[in-house]
């Protein structure tokens, strides 16, 4: 491997490469899916390959290939120049990277049990034994439990002579009870939707998500949901969970903070941002007990690593203080522009595709409110939603609608009745502004998501979100016709 | 790297042999693929990949095991199928999913689809018409992004059961949208095309589209949500039609009462057709789906009436009918999907629709469409790129973006006209749609972006 890397380089610059950058990365995953109390899904994929990207008069190429053969190495250097000349007939100002400093080093995902090195056996026992908790509850017409594991091998270099060996191991599982009538299809997933939850780190994280201990609740759940009435609509004062929390974070926050959308380099597919440069360090993006992180080095996140796809090492650094748009999810590429070093979040999916800005772990702080009881005890009237089924954003990340799978009233301090299909909907920075209590630490979770799509052609994202429980005073719910 | 399809068929045949399985699939999914992309008047990204995957599907008794690799050389090829193998043995019984399609005589034509010139348009094709589009948006004084992608696809499978067979294609793409700036209420417009033969995609005239389009869109003001009749461009119709593909046509979304397609039941008016056909040439063809079997035409909706969904081997056996050619690769959790469809077109010129409007709203595209009651096929999203109000059968003023909250069947139970001309659209995450423009009766705007400031 270490031929073909030098080899690549060595072709990219002799061929008039003023940079270039080689990525060999190999990406292991398996999936195990039961459902109804029988094995829907066992895969196990392996892909691998290397990109050469070079900058050639300051416009970009980039090609790559899944032959891992030093002969190969030229072919697709010199397909990235040609690429790169092609670029130059419409290039108006020229790349210019900022001057981190090369890198030689290793990193690997902190684990105890390799997610690979536990039996099938053991896995489909977990699934099995939470299936057969779901199948006890009468109405469930679907059950599905889910365990998956992932690690990716890679190596970045540099012709400014980087070299970064890495590991990243994720681990993660859910479960999901599906109930359905002539009229309605409900839906209850533990710990979260879409998957559960995934986390960088061993098969311990399965072990504790405990899947089966919640089956028979999440199962009960579902079937109550067919019979419950639908969620009303008005303006109330809304509490949300930690797992939609993290969402609303991610859409409303995490996206509008890449520094590419913000410079409208993504406008044509993602979006652009309402967050614009002028307004750093001067919008009221939140009210005084919003602040947000951007935390590469966060244990357990999705978003969390040694150092991102262009060799810039992982860093905590703050997005939202107090209310206050103070940083960027930035890049090499997009951070000189504002007078900035790149914080490391320019993240590639595989060894076929660019870096672009991603999230790294995109984290709301706890707060002082306590428990997610004593929020809901603090709150006189309104409602508490549970667990996303539905989320839109418009391009520039300001209207937002998110629909979730359970709501229940709130009346004198505490959780009445059961609604179903209970969405909000609201513009972000005055949502953000309407946030006056924030459960504490004990209630915050570092939740993954492993599916944020963005770019073309599209990369899906592994990012990470930390949240507590919060409340948002004066929402409009109840989206719609029903 | 694999390219040939003899080399392709061998390699597949090598895997089969090396099984020991009761039933074994082997499909090669290889890629040529390259996207020329470009913001803010400037070509800023430029990729090209070549990659190519083996998946291997064994069958023991009744337990299934699916392992994919893209190391295609003989150790690469033995590893995969021991890796599949061993997972089957493993597994557990499921009799529900452990079915392999059979050959079933049906033909198709290996390489309908399939142009020279997309398969060897390079770089400079893609750049020279990033720059004819930017142009256009510079002329207009918008600012331009888009993408420019070519790309060569060949699907290849071979299965114990004596299904093999192959199918190559070529796609361009090209889309743009532009801008005149970043603020509430900005001005922006929009126009893609999609293709088998690169050659008949006109940069100029999309180009010249998008700006036209954005031009008009300048000093967009607020109207109060709610019902209103629309008309719908093909870009909004096609971007409904994907998510309803999505969560109701589907074989298995039926079976398991998710899907909103009561099978004869009126589900829409009696004047909407909707089909999925992967053989007609006039869409993007895909004759053959993931396990080898050729593409039925499938009537979905028929005189507004849920006539049929599409099936794989597995959803079809449950059902009865066999599949459709709908598979995707698996194993398969969200079941067969329509991939290739098409929305009957109406007898009304394009440029004639508006008129019926007296008073509506013009919309030119959907953005961030998601379902939030698929049973009921509700869907939310926000207008894009070219909103405006209609009065007396004229457009009038750009408008700020809606949010919609819409069944879709509802709303596609009052389609008062559609136009005669139709547009192939290829879809933002899969498949294709070649769909007409719209007049609708009402549909339900739910929110206006506005203003963005606290309080």
């Amino acid at each position: 491997m270490k031929d073909l890397i030098e080899r690549a380089l060595d072709a990219a610059t002799h061929g008039g490469a003023t940079y270039a950058d080689v990525r060999v990365q190999k990406r292991d995953t398996e999936q195990l899916t039961v459902k109804n109390g029988a094995l829907e899904a066992a895969t196990s994929s392996v892909t691998a390959g290397f990109g050469v990207r070079v900058l050639v008069d300051g416009a970009w190429g980039f090609s790559s290939s899944s032959l891992l053969e030093p002969g190969e190495a030229d072919r697709i250097a010199a397909e990235a120049l040609e690429i790169a000349r092609a670029s130059s007939i419409a290039r108006r100002a020229p790349v210019e990277l900022d001057d981190t400093a090369p890198a030689t080093d290793t990193y690997r995902t902190p684990h105890d049990e390799d997610p690979f090195g536990v039996a099938l056996d053991e896995k489909l026992r977990i699934l099995m034994e939470a299936d057969a908790r779901m199948a006890a509850v009468p109405g469930v017409a679907i059950r599905e439990g889910t365990i998956t594991g992932g690690r990716e091998r890679k190596t970045f270099a540099s012709s400014a002579g980087a070299w970064i060996e890495q590991e990243i191991v994720e681990a993660g599982g859910g479960i999901e009870a599906t109930a359905v009538n002539d009229s309605e299809m409900q839906q209850r997933s533990y710990p979260n939707s879409f998957g559960g939850q995934v986390v960088a780190g061993g098969f311990e994280a399965v072990r504790a998500l405990a899947l089966a201990e919640h089956a028979q609740e999440t199962a009960e759940l579902a079937v109550a949901l067919l019979d419950a009435p639908q969620c009303p609509s008005g303006e109330m004062d809304l509490v949300l969970d930690a797992t939609q929390v993290a969402l609303q974070v991610h859409e409303s926050c995490g996206h509008p903070t890449e520094l590419d959308r913000v410079f409208g380099t993504e406008a044509s597919f993602a979006g652009t941002s309402f967050l614009t440069t002028d307004k750093l360090n001067t919008l009221r993006y939140g009210s005084e007990i919003v602040s947000i992180d951007a935390d590469a080095t966060a244990a357990g996140g999705l978003g969390t690593f040694g150092y991102d796809d262009e060799g810039v090492p992982a860093q905590n650094v703050p997005l939202i203080e107090r209310g206050l748009l103070v940083g960027y999810l930035t890049s090499r590429e997009t951070a000189p522009r504002i007078g900035r070093r790149s914080m490391g979040s320019a993240r590639a999916y595989s060894w076929s595709h660019i870096p672009l800005i991603r999230m790294t772990n995109i984290n709301l702080r706890p707060g002082d409110a306590g428990s997610l009881d004593d929020l809901i005890a603090d709150t006189r009237e309104g409602i508490f939603m549970s667990v996303n089924k539905s989320w839109s954003i418009d391009d520039r990340r300001l209207n937002f609608q998110f629909g979730d799978q359970a709501g229940w009233l709130i009346r004198n301090g505490k959780r009445t009745q059961l609604v179903k299909n209970p969405t909000y909907t609201g513009i972000t920075p005055r949502f953000w502004g309407s946030c006056d209590a924030i459960c504490g630490p004990d209630e915050w979770t570092l939740w993954g998501l492993p599916n944020c799509g963005k770019g073309e052609p599209v990369q899906t994202g592994h990012v990470g979100h930390g949240a507590a429980p919060a409340r948002f005073r004066g929402v409009s719910v109840g989206v719609g016709r029903w | 790297m694999v390219t040939g399809t003899a080399e392709i068929l061998e390699l597949l045949d090598r895997a089969i042999d090396h099984s020991e399985a009761d039933q074994t699939e082997a499909l090669v999914l290889a890629r040529d693929s390259a996207l020329t992309r470009f913001a803010t008047n400037q070509i800023h990204q430029n990729v090209r990949e070549h990659d190519a995957d083996l998946q291997v599907r064994v069958i023991v008794g009744e337990r299934v095991g699916v392992a994919a690799t893209n190391r295609l050389d003989e150790p690469g090829v033995r590893e995969v199928v021991q890796r599949a193998t061993a997972i089957a043995e493993r597994s557990a019984p499921n009799p529900r999913v452990a079915v392999l399609p059979e050959p079933d005589g049906h033909e198709h034509d290996p390489d309908l689809g399939y142009v020279p010139a997309t398969a060897e348009a390079g770089a400079q094709v893609r750049a020279e018409g990033a720059r004819a589009v930017i142009a256009a948006g510079e002329a207009a004084g918008l600012q331009t992004s888009g993408s420019f992608s070519t790309s060569t696809m060949t699907i290849a499978v071979v299965n114990s059961h004596g299904i093999r067979t192959h199918h190559r294609s070529t796609r361009a793409a090209l889309l743009t949208v532009m801008m005149d700036g970043f603020e509430s209420g900005a001005a922006s417009g929009y126009a893609q095309a999609g293709a088998t033969d690169v050659r008949d995609l006109n940069a100029g005239a999309l180009g010249a589209e998008a700006a036209a389009k954005g031009d008009r869109m300048r000093g967009a003001g607020e109207l109060e949500p709610g019902e209103y009749e629309v008309i719908l461009e093909e870009y909004a119709v096609a971007g409904l039609m994907e998510y309803l593909s999505y969560i109701g046509f589907s074989g298995l979304a039926h079976e398991e009462g998710r899907s909103f397609m009561e099978l004869g039941r009126r589900v829409m008016g009696q004047n909407v057709a909707i089909w999925d056909d992967g053989a007609d040439p006039s869409g993007l063809p895909a004759p053959i789906d993931f396990e080898g079997v050729v593409r039925q035409r499938v009537d979905l909706v028929r005189d507004g009436i849920a006539n049929a969904v599409v099936h794989d081997a597995a959803t079809g056996a449950r059902a009865g009918t066999g599949s459709t050619g709908h598979g995707l690769p698996a194993p398969n959790l969200i079941g067969p999907m329509a991939l290739n469809l098409f929305v009957a077109p109406g007898d009304t010129p394009r440029e004639d629709l508006v008129a019926g409007v007296e008073r509506g709203v013009w919309v030119t595209r959907f953005h961030y469409i998601n379902p939030v009651h698929p049973k009921k096929a509700i869907l939310t999203g926000m207008t894009k790129d070219g909103t405006f109000l209609i009065e007396h059968g004229q457009l009038t003023r750009p408008l700020l973006n809606f949010r919609f909250t819409q069944s879709v069947p509802e709303a596609f139970s009052d389609v008062r006209a559609a136009s005669r001309e139709t547009k192939l659209l290829p879809g933002e995450f899969f498949g294709a749609a070649r769909t007409p423009a719209l007049h609708l009766g009402s549909f339900n705007f739910t929110g206006v972006t506005a203003a963005e400031g606290p309080g």
